[in-house]
């Protein structure tokens, strides 16, 4: 045999080994590389939509364990952010990073997703026709393939951890309820829940406490607090109070671009804020928070 | 973890309404069986024809359970389910004729009985793959989806009317004689077919029961209710959605091939976009999301429909539609809501 012929043989019996799957099948996960600090590294991105620059050449630093306010008028571009760092949207310039080795505009939704970053909509979406303890099975991390989600099975650990959860949340109570008949409040809860469940690196929460009552508001306030630490939280909201509750570092987005960031007493001091807020519905706001 | 464990584990038979409907259709089919076997003299007995007819009605439905798997569970609405229907028949019409004259030569390996049976569930999966790969793929759902699927069944409708395609154009397949070497006119034939399709019936209800109490049955309603929830959660909807789809049309095929025999006949008419909506309304009617509602839909709307045509053929379809109109007014659960509504009164108030 020749030499090429043996090269090509190694190769073939690389390629074919039996005690693995073969590359191609193999799936994409590798650990998310944070050693050289940022979780997620956006750079330069833009969007636009029929001409609407949504996204004007944002950059954005997340720093890994960090707890990050995005604050902005309407229309600042807060959701389209979202929609590009989950797959849902893809930018036209730029670029996205999840640690340093990931690209997110290579991917897709679910494996961003099953990659460690979870997302919580402005309205809560939770699986109405399903059960509280459903709900939280679902979003459990774990292998999402067909044939092992029909056979997949609720094991102790499992059940420990969504137990676990259900306090954290405060849901003990509901487990067997449907998740259709829980106040909005709960169902926003429920939604952190199952972001939970997936075990995060980063977590994307959109206005969790819009349409929250008071005490509601307080409790949300602790739960982000709590979860910052172990993963990278970040939060969108247009609750000035709430912000202020649980903020470490603001960052202000004004069409599509950061106007500024700092900490929350920064910000609100900031004479191009200011600028940006007196002109709009929120002014009021963000003096209360000053 | 095995999927006979998966089975024993999930007990099947633990939700009230799984137990009585097996039970309902174990002990019917044996009754059609003792009843058949009466003496024709006896006022109880039930003739070949009788026998025949309610065999017809449970490939219905099994097809019916085919179209709540996806319609009621994963809200896939399938305005084409008869072509998959249609196709695992013309696997069967294939094998069948070929018992008396010679097939093309192309359709040759249809003649044996193994290859027959694979091409029953091979064809319709072949063709929900392909179809349903390139519809979920690109996100096509809701009505849209509804509307291609209709155009799918109505293209292989026009395609099985060519002579070309050398499976009898418009006048179908017919003039079946035997099944397996036995005589399709057989008294003992009518009956085996009656209890292969209760049987077939009974063991894809169980499966969907199965696949439905999963946690894949579970990411199936949520993507119902909540589709982009599932992919941020990080579930492939198009993947669940393609397999489900599949399976679904696979059952559909293994209904036409039990019809086949027991009509005699399969013609591109099965192809209709309308045979597929009558589909539609046997499972809306019964109620979706339950699978037992499907069958019982199936049932009533076809033993009426057989009453209907033959006292006042007219009325048929001013009927058929009314109970439509009906049921999506009034009863948008089905029959099936209507008795779990009934039931949670009588406990409220006892």
């Amino acid at each position: 045999m020749s030499m090429m012929d043996s090269q090509r043989m190694q190769r073939l019996r690389e390629f074919a080994r039996p005690d693995r799957v073969f590359d191609f099948m193999a799936p994409a996960e590798s650990p998310v590389d944070v050693r050289h600090g940022p979780i997620l590294y956006l750079e330069d991105v833009s969007v636009s939509f029929d001409g609407f620059k949504a996204i004007d050449n944002l950059n954005l630093t997340i720093d890994d364990g960090e707890l990050r306010c995005i604050i902005g008028p309407n229309g600042a571009g807060k959701t389209t952010m979202m929609d590009i760092i989950t797959g849902k949207t893809r930018p036209d310039r730029g670029q996205a990073w999840f640690g340093s080795r990931h690209n997110l505009l290579q991917m897709d939704e679910p494996q961003i997703a099953n990659l460690g970053i979870g997302r919580k909509f402005q309205k809560p979406t939770v699986f109405e026709a399903l059960s509280v303890n459903a709900n939280l099975e679902l979003a459990m991390a774990g292998d999402r393939r067909v044939w092992k989600t029909l056979l997949a099975r609720l094991d102790h650990e499992g059940r420990e951890r969504i137990d676990e959860v259900m306090e954290i949340i405060g849901l003990s109570g509901e487990r067997d309820r449907l998740a259709g008949v829980l106040s909005h409040g709960q169902k926003q809860w429920l939604e952190i829940g199952m972001l939970l469940m997936q075990r995060p690196r980063l977590l994307l929460v959109d206005e969790p406490v819009a349409g929250m009552t008071e005490p509601e508001m307080h409790r949300t306030a602790e739960l982000m607090t709590r979860l910052a630490g172990q993963q990278s939280v970040v939060v969108v909201e247009h609750d000035m109070g709430f912000v202020r509750s649980i903020a470490r570092t603001v960052t202000v987005l004004h069409q599509g671009s950061v106007l500024a960031e700092g900490s929350m007493d920064e910000v609100a001091n900031d004479p191009k804020v200011i600028d940006v807020y007196l002109g709009g519905d929120e002014s009021s706001d963000v003096r209360e928070g000053t | 973890m095995s999927l006979a464990t998966m089975f024993k584990r999930n007990s099947l038979l633990d939700e009230r309404s799984t137990w009585i409907t097996s039970v309902v259709l174990i002990v019917g089919m044996l009754a059609v069986v003792v009843l058949h076997a009466l003496p024709t003299d006896h006022a109880w007995h039930l003739n070949g024809s009788v026998v025949s007819l309610l065999g017809k009605y449970l490939t219905y439905m099994l097809l019916a359970l085919a179209v709540d798997l996806i319609w009621g569970y994963l809200g896939i609405l399938s305005l084409g389910h008869g072509a998959f229907f249609a196709l695992g028949g013309y696997a069967m019409g294939l094998y069948l004729t070929a018992q008396q004259a010679p097939l093309a030569p192309w359709q040759a390996v249809m003649a044996h009985f193994p290859v027959a049976a694979l091409a029953v569930i091979l064809a319709p999966g072949l063709l929900a793959l392909v179809f349903g790969w390139l519809a979920f793929r690109s996100r096509v759902t809701g009505v849209y989806f509804s509307i291609i699927t209709q155009a799918l069944t109505f293209a292989l409708m026009l395609a099985f009317n060519r002579n070309e395609m050398a499976m009898g154009g418009s006048t179908g397949l017919t003039r079946f004689d035997e099944l397996l070497g036995f005589a399709l006119a057989g008294e003992g034939m009518t009956v085996a077919l009656f209890v292969a399709s209760g049987v077939a019936v009974l063991l894809a209800f169980w499966g969907c029961k199965a696949v439905t109490r999963s946690r894949l049955g579970r990411v199936c309603m949520a993507t119902r209710d909540a589709e982009a929830r599932v992919r941020f959660i990080g579930y492939r909807v198009e993947h669940v959605k393609l397999a489900v789809f599949v399976l679904s049309a696979m059952i559909a095929g293994v209904a036409g091939a039990l019809y086949v025999p027991q009509v005699g006949i399969i013609n591109p008419s099965t192809f209709a976009p309308l045979f597929s909506i009558e589909v539609v309304v046997w499972v809306a009617l019964g109620g979706r999301a339950t699978l037992y509602g499907a069958l019982l839909g199936a049932l009533v709307v076809n033993y009426l429909k057989t009453v209907l045509t033959g006292v006042m053929p007219d009325a048929w379809l001013f009927l058929l539609g009314g109970l439509f109109v009906v049921v999506t007014m009034f009863l948008p659960q089905g029959v099936a809501g209507l008795m779990a509504h009934l039931r949670r009164r009588r406990e409220v108030t006892a």
